[in-house]
């Protein structure tokens, strides 16, 4: 490609690499960050290889150095670093004294797509131009036919109207939009070799299944070889063909996607395997084969499966359904909360007018239950809960707390002062969410001391008896937060909540910005804490999964208004809104096989949507 | 490595640990112990803060350093006369002593610098602090009276403020302080107001109000320890300046009365030798330079040592 001047090189590609060819090599390479005078190693001595046509996925948790020993493949590391170790692409070497030839290489052979499409585009320039940009930096071309291609690219990435697209501005764009200009760029000049570094992870689990739909579509018709860096196990099994599995540096165990999933060697890897929730695995009743209930809700049949097994496991999950309706209990007691046709608006601000962000919203939560209030970003499931905790008023209907109408409560009044004693509430950020300032024993200790509950010696025997519950140790009670984990500050988080006995827990996406298997772990914390203490919880998460482990009933909210609800058994089991089959059909899984069953069950799904 | 090759790396060589695990074993530090680890270590911190003592020891204690009385053994005769064994640094215009005179001068030049800070400080940072966080009318009063203040130059507030008929007869040390902080706490209410309007939708404050903390106390708790780092640093700044507004005043005659020896005043004395002879102004010029110089560079790095960015673990 390196002479083609003009020509779609989609089309006429001579000297491509051939199928299977080794793309991009890499021996040894070493990633090491100079923090305060010291070599603080980020990746040693990795081994891998990728071939044209194939996705390699490098998983790992928050610090395990995927990131890092990807972008160092492209030279794009802060200055403190040092990159030692042999990288080859099509046995050009990249890293060494002719480190300045790597800037040709990126973007013309190497290509990244940023996690975060927002930022990762420049606002003041229309997309359009981006790409011609990209285009005419690598190719001498005319700007015509620098646009010619640019919507050709448009097309391909299955923008519905590229004309248009390529005349917006990125925050004219949604975030599924931007994040395929995003690829259209990376794509523009054919790399050989594509790093998607979480590609998908700002994204809603609809629009992250439509990205992995164009991802593999693209896979296929243009032979680039992809790296895919990403923490989820869901993602790297709908599109990984290899995967490499790293932690603190190393990488602990290679394989194809089928020797990873079904039989992972290392215990490292079986360990984070384990921790991934899968949707239909609740904490202890019977696995929900969630395909099956999809394919009878929606009399769907799957080539991919046989009909006489997909009809046994349909009966399957409807006897289970039965059975969990006879077992279901009644639910007692006085409501914790209540919602009767409530609305919720952010109130108006100086010229912007105010915002409905949820409208006619009932539900009902009693003592020691949990539901799981489950969105995708902007369907106003976090709303729902901050208007709990009154820090947002409710416009119409009524909403009680606690057997008290906070609704009719002044804002910043005694009553809604007394209500909130009664709420906990754990938040999504665990280190935005604690003072920096303040030791975390005295964030724990500030709401029991100023409703005046303990003093002195007795609350100080308090906190101690909360960090014991969330299992932290005793001495941590003068620390600072920037010195706990995110696992250990989100326990912190936790025990604040607890500190007043709340009859209600509101909890708001507490384990989203956490490492999978950590947030294995304090969600365990949690389920143990919820059935100890028995309070009852408003879990609002944008993830099924970690719902389906909590939750004894389930909500979906859609656009402001709440589309379902049931019983987790109910939902999943059971699905009835169009809505709700496409959000549990867009939740990937870790498990190649059954994705595979799933990938072609959405797609029909969608398809029925359409007509 | 082939393409179907299953690799494991060795169990010994990358043992699974706990996750999560709990480092019990180093000593609690917070922002202020982080940030005074860091400063220990930098050599313009420690210099610039023996500078600051001395210069402190100078102002309570000059009689340790001169004995000779610096107004009223003057005499004509010795009228610009050069260094002499006692007088190491000559004699000014009216034959008083420079160097009794440079020392004596530190005390009035420091207590205006601090004081004005700490008038600046109280003023700012309230009307900063509850414009940033309330919002609002009160805010929109608050920044418009700031704005009236920070429009007037200094120079030219400070000749109306003088010539006000409460001033005009009494000048004294707290004048020139009245005058700096009534011209100057605009800018540091600005400072604190954008800090706290930052701090003002954290989380940790959402989850405190959440938890019962009343929205005042939520401002002096949570938000206000949180919006103090630039603050701090822009007083360790501005006292610099301010030791210079105070040399700037009283040189043009409006600022100590002429009874009180500071700096500025003889700076503005000698003026009238400076062609005869420029060490005169050179002394107490230099002592000024060095002790504006040793402020602004413990502001810096106060300032490093504070930044989020530049911390670590």
């Amino acid at each position: 490609m390196t002479d083609n001047s003009g020509a779609i090189p989609l089309e006429t590609d001579t000297d491509k690499t051939a199928p299977g060819a080794k793309v991009l090599e890499v021996r040894d390479l070493s990633v090491d960050f100079g923090v305060e005078k010291k070599w603080v190693p980020a990746a040693i001595g990795l081994n891998y290889e990728v071939r044209a046509g194939e996705v390699l996925a490098i998983v790992g948790e928050s610090g395990s150095g995927k990131s890092a020993s990807s972008m160092a493949l492209l030279g794009l590391l802060p200055s403190n670093s040092r990159v030692r170790g042999s990288v080859k692409l099509s046995g050009r070497e990249l890293i060494g004294p002719d480190a300045g030839r790597i800037r040709e290489v990126r973007g013309k052979d190497v290509a990244v797509i940023f996690q975060e499409p927002m930022t990762a585009l420049n606002p003041v320039y229309t997309v359009g131009a981006q790409i011609v940009e990209t285009l005419r930096l690598h190719n001498a071309i005319s700007p015509d036919e620098a646009k010619e291609r640019a919507l050709h690219m448009l097309d391909l990435v299955e923008l519905p109207d590229p004309e248009k697209a390529f005349k917006s501005y990125p925050h004219q764009l949604s975030g599924g939009q931007r994040q395929r200009a995003m690829i259209a760029q990376s794509l523009s000049c054919d790399p050989k070799l594509l790093i998607a570094d979480e590609p998908t992870t700002a994204l809603d689990v609809t629009v992250q299944a439509e990205i992995l739909d164009l991802m593999r579509h693209l896979r296929n018709k243009l032979d680039s070889a992809i790296i895919l860096i990403t923490h989820d196990m869901g993602v790297v099994a709908d599109l990984a063909d290899r995967i490499a599995v790293m932690r603190r540096g190393v990488i602990v165990e290679t394989g194809t996607a089928q020797q990873i999933f079904s039989n992972p060697q290392h215990e490292y890897t079986q360990a984070l395997l384990a921790a991934v929730p899968h949707l239909g695995q609740g904490a202890d009743s019977a696995d929900v084969d969630v395909t099956a209930a999809l394919a009878a809700a929606t009399h769907s049949e799957l080539e991919s499966v046989d009909p006489e097994e997909l009809a046994r496991r349909e009966r399957e999950n409807e006897e289970a359904l039965k059975v969990a309706a006879a077992e279901e209990t009644k639910r007692k007691g006085e409501p914790v909360l209540e919602l009767t046709d409530v609305a919720i608006e952010y109130p108006k601000q100086g010229r912007v007018p105010a915002f409905r962000a949820v409208e006619g919203a009932n539900l009902v939560i009693y003592p020691g239950e949990v539901l799981g209030l489950v969105g995708e970003s902007g369907s106003g499931k976090t709303t729902i809960g901050r208007a709990a905790v009154g820090l947002l008023p409710v416009a119409e209907g009524t909403m009680r707390v606690v057997g008290q109408d906070i609704s009719a409560a002044k804002r910043n009044g005694k009553q809604l002062h007394r209500i909130r004693r009664d709420i906990g509430m754990v938040f999504q950020d665990p280190s935005s969410s604690l003072n920096p300032r303040l030791p975390i024993g005295e964030s724990i200790g500030e709401p029991m001391f100023l409703a005046g509950v303990a003093k002195g010696a007795a609350l100080q025997g308090r906190i101690e008896k909360l960090l014991d519950q969330v299992e932290l140790p005793r001495s941590y009670r003068n620390r600072y937060p920037h010195e706990l984990s995110g696992g250990q500050k989100q326990r912190v988080g936790i025990a604040r909540a607890l500190s007043l006995q709340p009859k209600l827990m509101v909890a708001d996406e507490p384990t989203s910005a956490l490492d999978v298997s950590v947030q294995a772990k304090v969600l365990e914390l949690f389920q143990g804490l919820q059935r100890e203490l028995g309070f009852a919880c408003l879990f609002v998460t944008h993830d099924l999964a970690v719902v389906d482990v909590l939750a004894d009933r389930i909500c979906v909210m859609q656009r402001g208004r709440i589309v379902e609800q049931g019983t987790r058994d109910q939902i999943l089991r059971n699905p009835q809104e169009a809505y709700t089959q496409r959000l549990l059909a867009a939740v990937p899984l870790p498990d190649p096989e059954k994705q595979r069953e799933r990938r072609e069950l959405r797609a029909q799904l969608l398809a029925a949507g359409i007509e | 490595m082939s393409n179907t090759k299953h690799f494991v790396a060795p169990v010994e060589d990358t043992p699974l640990r706990a996750t999560d695990s709990l480092r019990t074993d180093q000593a609690p530090l917070s922002l202020w112990a982080d940030a005074w680890r860091k400063l220990r270590r930098r050599p313009m911190f420690i210099i610039s803060s023996l500078m600051i003592l001395f210069l402190l020891f100078v102002a309570f204690f000059p009689g340790v350093f001169t004995g000779v009385d610096p107004n009223n053994n003057c005499q004509l005769s010795n009228s610009e006369a050069g260094p002499t064994a006692g007088h190491p640094f000559g004699f000014t215009l009216q034959g008083c002593d420079v160097y009794a005179r440079v020392i004596h001068g530190t005390q009035a030049s420091l207590s205006v610098g601090v004081l004005s800070v700490l008038c600046v400080l109280v003023i700012g940072v309230t009307l900063g602090a509850l414009a940033g966080y309330y919002g609002g009318w009160l805010d929109a009063v608050l920044a418009r009276l700031g704005d009236i203040f920070f429009a007037l130059p200094l120079v030219l507030g400070a000749l109306v403020i003088t010539q006000l008929p409460l001033f005009r007869e009494n000048k004294s040390v707290w004048t020139v302080v009245f005058v700096i902080s009534m011209l100057a706490w605009p800018q540091m209410a600005r400072i604190t107001r954008g800090a706290v309007i930052e701090v003002r939708n954290a989380d940790f404050v959402t989850a405190a109000r959440s938890l019962g903390v009343s929205r005042f106390g939520a401002l002096v708790r949570h938000v206000l320890p949180n919006a103090l780092a630039p603050v701090i640093v822009l007083a360790t700044l501005e006292l610099g300046v301010f030791i210079v507004a105070e040399a700037t005043l009283s040189f043009l005659g409006i600022g100590l009365p002429t009874s009180v020896m500071s700096w500025g005043n003889d700076i503005s004395a000698a003026n009238a030798s400076i062609r005869t002879n420029p060490s005169i102004l050179l002394y107490p010029a230099g002592a000024l330079s060095i002790t504006v110089l040793s402020f602004i560079m413990l502001g810096d790095a106060v300032r490093d040592a504070l930044d989020p960015k530049s911390r670590q673990r």
